[in-house]
This record gives C-alpha cells, sequence and structure tokens, in this order.
C-alpha cells in the first residue's frame, strides 16, 4: 500500500469517527435530556436545556404522592414475570417437540403456525375481546395472559437453536434412563442457555410494553400497568412535566437493568433467525 | 414372555412426549389464535353494538368501508409513513452499518450499542418522552433548532396537521434507525472478506464492490428487514396514539390500527373492526408477498 492511500485512509478515517460520534450524540441526546429533566424543578426546566445546576427530588415527590405509582410498577412487574414465564415454558417444550421428534401432525401444525404469523395480531382484537367478554374475563389479569401464553415466534427459535443440540446428548440420557421430561429439563434448556436469555428479554419486553390489548382490558385503576397509568398522566400533568418524566425514566428502567445482564445473548438471538436462515 | 408393565410404560412415555409437549401450545393456540381467526370472518359481516347484540348484514362493513372517508384518510397517513421507514429509515440503517463495519472502526461495541439503546425504551414510552420534546420553548426539538438557525423556539409540531406526519416519522428514525442497523451490521459480517480482495484485484472501486459483493452478500437479510419494518409500519398505533392522545389534528395521525381501535372500543362496533382488520390482513400479505416476489426471495441461488 503506497504512503498516499494509507493517508488517505487516515483521513477518511477521522471522518467516519467525527460523523459516528456526532450521530451517537443526537441517538443519546433524548435519553440524556429525559434523565436531567426528572431531575429538574419545574423553573429549571425552561433555563436549562439539559442539566441545571441544582438537581432536586421534586418530581419524584409529586409523582410517588399523587399516584399509586408502587402498584404500577407492582403489577407490571407481576404480569409481565407471569407472561415472560408462560412464554418461555410453552415456547421452549413445543420448540423441544418440533426440533427432535417426529410424531403425527407435525408439518401441517408448523405451516399453520408459519401462516399465522404473517397475519396481523390486530385483526384479532375484537374476536378475542368478544371470548373474553364471554368468558368473564374483562378487567383481569387472565384476560392479558392467557392469549400471550404462547409466542409462535418464541418456538421457531427455540426449535432452531434446539435443531443443533446433536441427538447422541439425549440418547445418552436415555440410556442413564432419564424419562423424556427430564432430557427436556436437564439436558435441553441448560444447552440452549443462549436462547432462553435471549427470549426470555424479548417476552419481557414485549409485555412490559403491551399498550393495545391492556388499555381494551384494564378498568379499574389498581390494576393498571406502567404503560396504560403513564398515558393517563399524560393529560393531568400538563404543568408537572419533571413528574411525567420520572415516571418514564423509573418505567424504562427495568428493560435497561435486564438488558445489562442478558444483552449479549440478545444481540445473538435477536438476528439468528434472519442471518443463518 | 410378555415385556414387563414398567418397560411398557417407559416407552408409552416416550411416544406420548411430543404430544404432551405441545399440548399446551396447541390448547392456547386454538382458543385464543385460530378461534378468533374465524371468528373475526364471521363478526366482520356483521353490524354489532358492543359483544352481545349483533346484526347480519353481509359484506356492508366492505361496502362502507370504500365510502368512508376516515379510513381512507388512516390508509393514506399509514402508507405515507410505511413509504417513510422503507425508503429513508432502512437506507439510513444500512449506511450506518456500513459506516460502523468499516474495518478501522474503534469502540465498535459502544458505538452499537449506543445506536441501538433507543429501542429498549418501549413504544408508550418514547412516545410520552417526545410528546415533550416536541413541546414548544421547552422541547429539545425546538431548543436544538433555536440554537442552530436562531428561530422556531415556537413551533407547534403536534399541533399543526402539516407537521405530524414528519414528528411521527422523525420519532420512528429515533426508536428504530439503530435496531435495524443490527440486522444490517450482522449480515455485513457474514460476508466473505476474500471477496473483497478478489475484487480488488480486478480493479473494482469501492462503487463496484459494494454493487457486487456486498449487496449481494446482504440481500437476504435486507428483504428480511424491509419486509419486517413495512409489517410493522402498517400496525402503527402506540406512537400516534400515545403521542397525538388520538388522531391529532385533522386526523393527520390517524392509522388503521387507531381507527380499528377506535370503531371496537370507543364506538363499540366490533363487526366494522374486524372488516378493518381483515383489510389490513389483506394490505399486509399482498405487499410482503409483492416485496419477496420483486427481490426474488424464493428464486434458488445457484
Amino acid at each position: 500500500m503506497t504512503l498516499k492511500r494509507r493517508i488517505g485512509d487516515t483521513a477518511v478515517g477521522m471522518v467516519v469517527h467525527v460523523l459516528l460520534v456526532l450521530l451517537a450524540c443526537i441517538t443519546l441526546a433524548p435519553l440524556f435530556w429525559l434523565v436531567c429533566a426528572a431531575f429538574k424543578s419545574p423553573e429549571d426546566l425552561f433555563h436549562y436545556t439539559f442539566a441545571s445546576p441544582h438537581p432536586t427530588l421534586h418530581n419524584w415527590r409529586v409523582l410517588f404522592e399523587k399516584e399509586p405509582i408502587f402498584r404500577y410498577v407492582a403489577n407490571s412487574v407481576f404480569i409481565s414475570s407471569g407472561i415472560t414465564l408462560l412464554q418461555l415454558l410453552t415456547a421452549s417444550l413445543a420448540g423441544f417437540a418440533l426440533a427432535k421428534y417426529e410424531f403425527r401432525g407435525k408439518r401441517p401444525l408448523m405451516v399453520l403456525m408459519l401462516a399465522t404469523m404473517m397475519i396481523p395480531g390486530q385483526v384479532l382484537l375484537a374476536p378475542t375481546y368478544k371470548l373474553i367478554y364471554r368468558m368473564g374475563l374483562v378487567d383481569t389479569y387472565w384476560a392479558l395472559a392467557l392469549p400471550a401464553a404462547v409466542s409462535v415466534f418464541g418456538i421457531i427459535l427455540f426449535r432452531q437453536s434446539m435443531l443443533q443440540v446433536p441427538n447422541d446428548l439425549l440418547d445418552a440420557g436415555r440410556i442413564d434412563g432419564c424419562s423424556e421430561f427430564r432430557i427436556y429439563w436437564e439436558i435441553m434448556l441448560p444447552v440452549s442457555r443462549p436462547m432462553v436469555g435471549a427470549f426470555t428479554l424479548i417476552a419481557f419486553m414485549g409485555a412490559w410494553n403491551s399498550f393495545l390489548w391492556p388499555q381494551i382490558i384494564l378498568q379499574s385503576q389498581h390494576r393498571f400497568t406502567l404503560p396504560i397509568a403513564l398515558n393517563n398522566m399524560i393529560d393531568l400533568y400538563a404543568q408537572e412535566y419533571g413528574a411525567l418524566m420520572a415516571g418514564t425514566l423509573l418505567s424504562i428502567l427495568p428493560v435497561v437493568v435486564l438488558f445489562a445482564l442478558l444483552q449479549r445473548e440478545f444481540l445473538a438471538g435477536l438476528t439468528s433467525g434472519a442471518v443463518k436462515g | 414372555m410378555t415385556r414387563a408393565p414398567q418397560e411398557r410404560l417407559w416407552t408409552l412415555q416416550r411416544r406420548a412426549a411430543p404430544y404432551v409437549f405441545v399440548a399446551p401450545f396447541i390448547v392456547v393456540f386454538c382458543v385464543f389464535m385460530i378461534y378468533p381467526l374465524c371468528n373475526s370472518i364471521w363478526l366482520a359481516c356483521r353490524y354489532t353494538n358492543g359483544p352481545q347484540s349483533s346484526m347480519f348484514v353481509g359484506l356492508d362493513n366492505f361496502r362502507f368501508m370504500l365510502r368512508d372517508p376516515d379510513f381512507w384518510t388512516a390508509l393514506k397517513n399509514t402508507a405515507v409513513f410505511a413509504c417513510c421507514s422503507v425508503f429513508l429509515q432502512l437506507p439510513l440503517s444500512l449506511g450506518l452499518a456500513l459506516l460502523l463495519n468499516a474495518r478501522w472502526v474503534k469502540a465498535r461495541n459502544f458505538f452499537r450499542m449506543a445506536f441501538f439503546s433507543p429501542h429498549l425504551v418501549g413504544q408508550v414510552f418514547v412516545a410520552i418522552l417526545f410528546s415533550l420534546i416536541f413541546l414548544p420553548r421547552y422541547g429539545l426539538l425546538n431548543r436544538a433548532i433555536h440554537g442552530l438557525v436562531g428561530f422556531g423556539l415556537e413551533t407547534k409540531w403536534l399541533m399543526n396537521a402539516g407537521l405530524v406526519m414528519p414528528a411521527l416519522v422523525l420519532t420512528a428514525l429515533w426508536m428504530y434507525v439503530g435496531f435495524n442497523m443490527i440486522y444490517f451490521l450482522a449480515a455485513l459480517q457474514t460476508v466473505d472478506k476474500g471477496l473483497y480482495e478478489a475484487a480488488m484485484v480486478d480493479g473494482a472501486n469501492r462503487w463496484q464492490q459494494f454493487r457486487h459483493v456486498t449487496v449481494p452478500g446482504i440481500k437476504p437479510v435486507a428483504v428480511f428487514v424491509v419486509i419486517m419494518s413495512t409489517i410493522g409500519s402498517f400496525q402503527l398505533f402506540e406512537l400516534p396514539y400515545v403521542l397525538l392522545q388520538g388522531g391529532g389534528p385533522d386526523n393527520a395521525g390517524l392509522t388503521i390500527v387507531m381507527y380499528l381501535y377506535n370503531t371496537g372500543f370507543s364506538t363499540g362496533d366490533l363487526g366494522y373492526a374486524s372488516a378493518i382488520g381483515w383489510v389490513l390482513v389483506l394490505i399486509i400479505l399482498t405487499i410482503s408477498l409483492a416485496q419477496a416476489k420483486v427481490t426474488g426471495l424464493w428464486r434458488t441461488e445457484p
């Protein structure tokens, strides 16, 4: 490589890095702004664009005094963890069966699953509501958890990752006298740990951020989840932007923490379906 | 000699295992997926008032939709948004992935995380955050514009019918450019480095390398991302619903799903909502199949 070429490369490298830093700043600015606003007094909101020199807990006090915010957090944690566990269990079991067994009706089942994946879930809103209404489950957590208990996408992810587990491993377990369920529990699940991690985050984020269906189902305030409660606060807090920002910050923290724990598995799991095809 | 009963039980549990494993899924799948799906066809042909009373009206719901100005507004808004996703957002994602994939980029993981981070914030929370970012005087966006060009501090983004769609597109850009970048980046990393060297030996310039090595290499993933973001765009609901607390001025932020929600759960006509749902299904299936066909997703590569 000639010297001239190398200098050219360095210049391009500089430009690219400056561009990347600029874009990263633009991307992170709204999040930084959110954190700053959550700790700013109402007077400082206009005076300082970002951090104010007088951080305050005023917004948090307003939020905790005026709203049963602990209740909303507890509701959200409870329902999201429940849905995540249900989806993990049903998806890993069904994914295991579809990856490692031959059974009657397997082909038609998979075709049906793939076909329903193409159908947008919103077409189900009205009939599912009617069904839930007739079951007498409107304004209950059952109405949130039952339709969300299975994830076709999750089954496909688990099937893909479990296909790669060698059959010898399973046969070794059978020779040692493991029942099929113990093979699932003590061999399959531990071996699929990365996919369990990835799907935990996918399922939890989906349940945590879910809005449309809870908005239809939930009516009593003491059952509200964070998205529903915060959406209702927009009008009430027209003069208290800071409190609304504190609530938003509080709502995104659990996902951020879970992501920090599971990011490696998550990013690998996210693209595995697309890249390996 | 007959086999010991214990051994028979053992064989039985092996035979039954797969059926037992898929059973929970199948039960929920049938009750909350297949049954409502069939039921929605039945519902789409009825006029309903709440979940209890309904009347058969045949295809009247679909006939009514053809002359329903709100439906056409919703369809137009959603289509504009989808076009912006595919033709504005995805090229940006690809550009960002190409920048990050350059071999001399330092701190690649940091940048990847930074660009991806908005996706951790759910749509509802993004909408709440941006409802304040778009505020006149206090909002970050107007202050940034004011700082750069010296005016525009009082722009009311969410009150002005002409600015609602740009505001929505901007919010979606922030949320999804980095998310789709992850897919492009993963695809770029699977492209064989040897192909670039071979192309360089043959005297191909940067553009020719991109055109003849990169593009074919990432094509399957690119098609997947295009189809997924089209489908996602047509399902747009939370962002405008929370950001505008409804359809916005002149219904400039009304989307198909928001209209479906309003008819079904504010007006109480579950029948018409199902009809809108089926039109959405048709639109999404047609567009994604067309995209798959045009881009040759099913053509087997030699």
